[in-house]
């Protein structure tokens, strides 16, 4: 059956010239509520983004109009639902600059694509005495599997440290690779912190030694392009529900020569080509992969969210979100008692922040009554706050549709926060 | 902000920047250890057991203006109470908190811990009220670790 490109989906937001916020905020329903009576503020970016209309539309479609297994297309739904799954592939594809489609396999989120390297590449390829490189300001997703692994085969996991400004040290990352490193995992920026690791170079550096690097892409994804190709990564992960899609759709991008030699993950319909009870032979990529039915209109909605971010324009949204965090940085620093926790040159999206002796669930609470939504907590990466040497933080995440008024409503509350606590 | 004000009141906000007892305590003949893995507040509650009744308790650890709070005034409720008074106390308090006890109407020993009752509000929170008084429960019945998850 031939694979073509969907249809374009009937509605499409006109790009703006200039950065037109609040043009953008109408493609978002989620962000006209009220919470506890104020306007929603919505600065949990960094754990789920929300969906735009055009994304919401498309999956509406399909569930209306094209629904059905896909795969199996003796019948017209068929073809039609793996016509517009196999389409957001195709997306995935030129949105990561993967050299070929088959590259680009489809899984619930970051956290499996991580586990899918783990049980396909790890579990075959790494064994006894062998080194899992990972760095010190990782998500749990980007620890506990290779922490896992390291367990079962008796490899050792070794961490690259990072200052107090929450950047690596690269000449530390040096002194660990070696001959018996047989895996780099990197986040490309820190879901706590927002630093922007140098992954390109970090890359280069374990290539030297013919080591693989897989990198955690589920923070940067939202914010800025992605070229496998020119990073030259072996494996690359990111979520959909970060970067404006459904819950449940997900990316892990494999060179095909890697994903080729990798054990399947697992099991079951779809990612086979014969099977008697002797034995099985195994589905070319990307099917190989995928076991079972996937979150077909979950894919499907990341295809629309990519046209949607293209729609509007990465580079654009990205210099203004640029902006908006170094405006929010900036009115925070200026509240007394206030820290910014993470310093790095360069960062993302990201700002955490802690208050003297206030607890950032206090902070939490007190925000999310002024209709501020915002993490409290140890944002899934203990060993950073760990090392930082405190308990938690309050982190706002910011996306293209956040706006300057916004953070002057996040800094008065913050403000607020210590008047209450005196 | 009313629900608010309910929930950060002067008297908890005393304790959480004061807390009493507060401390090791070198006699105490039961300890247990609490932890709310989703927050990751934690503390150590030391409890000296005679007779059946709590002679003396105290508490070390660190956590939000709710728990500390919380466990501070717990530990001045439970002081001097039997074991039997004392977890009457906790299921009282664990009613409250969760909107189960209604303490206007009816008869409770909670006394000023009824202050707790803005903490219904926020479901989210219950758990940082309640770990300090489940440790002190698993102190008293010697049981070593708490996790509220």
């Amino acid at each position: 059956m031939a694979t073509t490109i969907e249809q374009l989906v009937p509605i499409k937001p006109k790009a703006p010239d200039v950065w037109d916020v609040e043009r953008i905020r109408k493609d978002f329903p989620v962000l006209s509520q009220m919470v506890h009576g104020n306007r929603l503020v919505y600065l949990d970016n960094a754990a789920s983004s929300q969906v735009p209309q055009m994304v919401i539309e498309r999956g509406s479609q399909y569930l209306k109009h094209e629904h059905s297994n896909i795969h199996r297309g003796v019948h017209y739904l068929s073809m039609k639902a793996t016509n517009a799954y196999e389409g957001a592939r195709e997306k995935v594809k030129r949105f990561i600059n993967a050299s070929d489609v088959k590259e680009c396999i489809f899984v619930r989120g970051a956290t499996e694509g991580i586990n899918l390297v783990m049980h396909g590449y790890g579990r075959k390829f790494i064994g006894a005495g062998d080194e899992v490189i990972i760095s010190a300001m990782e998500h749990h997703a980007n620890i506990i599997p290779w922490q896992m692994l390291c367990e079962e085969k008796n490899a050792k996991l070794r961490v690259i440290p990072m200052n107090d400004a929450g950047e690596l040290l690269l000449d530390e990352y040096d002194a660990l690779l070696n001959e018996k490193t047989k895996l780099v995992a990197v986040a490309h920026v820190s879901n706590a912190l927002g630093t922007v690791n140098p992954i390109k170079e970090m890359i280069e550096r374990a290539h030297k030694y013919g080591v693989p690097v897989l990198i955690d892409g589920a923070q940067w994804a939202p914010h800025m392009p992605i070229d496998v190709q020119d990073l030259d990564c072996d494996f690359y992960a990111f979520s959909g529900h970060k970067m404006f899609a459904p819950t449940g759709s997900g990316v892990i991008y494999g060179k095909a020569a890697l994903l080729g030699k990798m054990n399947p993950f697992q099991g079951g319909g779809d990612m086979i080509k014969s099977v008697t009870f002797e034995k099985t032979t195994y589905a070319d990529l990307p099917n190989k992969f995928e076991a079972g039915t996937p979150a077909i209109s979950s894919q499907i909605g990341l295809g629309a969210a990519i046209d949607y971010l293209n729609i509007i324009g990465r580079e654009k949204a990205a210099a203004y979100e640029h902006e908006l965090l170094r405006y929010a940085t900036e009115r925070l620093s200026a509240i007394e008692g206030v820290r910014i926790i993470g310093t790095a040159r360069e960062k993302l999206g990201v700002l955490s922040f802690v208050i003297d002796d206030i607890h950032p669930h206090d902070i939490g609470t007190i925000l999310d009554q002024e209709g501020i939504a915002v993490r409290a907590g140890h944002h899934c990466a203990q060993p950073v706050m760990r090392r930082l040497n405190i308990p938690a933080t309050a982190r706002a995440s910011f996306a293209f549709y956040n706006t300057r008024e916004e953070v002057d409503a996040l800094a008065r509350t913050v403000e607020k926060v210590i008047e209450i606590f005196g | 902000m009313s629900e608010l004000s309910e929930l950060y009141q002067a008297v908890i906000l005393d304790h959480n920047k004061k807390p009493r007892n507060f401390h090791k305590l070198e006699a105490a003949n039961h300890t247990a250890e609490g932890y709310n893995p989703l927050c990751g507040d934690q503390l150590t509650i030391y409890l000296q057991l005679e007779a059946d009744a709590v002679k003396d308790l105290s508490f070390e650890g660190a956590g939000c203006a709710i728990f500390k709070a919380s466990a501070s005034m717990m530990t001045q409720a439970v002081k001097g109470k039997s074991k039997q008074e004392a977890e009457a106390l906790f299921n009282e308090f664990h009613r409250l908190v969760t909107g189960e006890l209604d303490e206007e109407n009816e008869p409770n020993q909670l006394g000023k811990l009824t202050i707790f009752a803005g903490v219904r509000e926020f479901p989210v929170r219950v758990k940082c009220a309640t770990l300090s008084w489940h440790t002190m429960h698993a102190a008293l019945n010697n049981h070593e670790k708490v996790s509220t998850e």
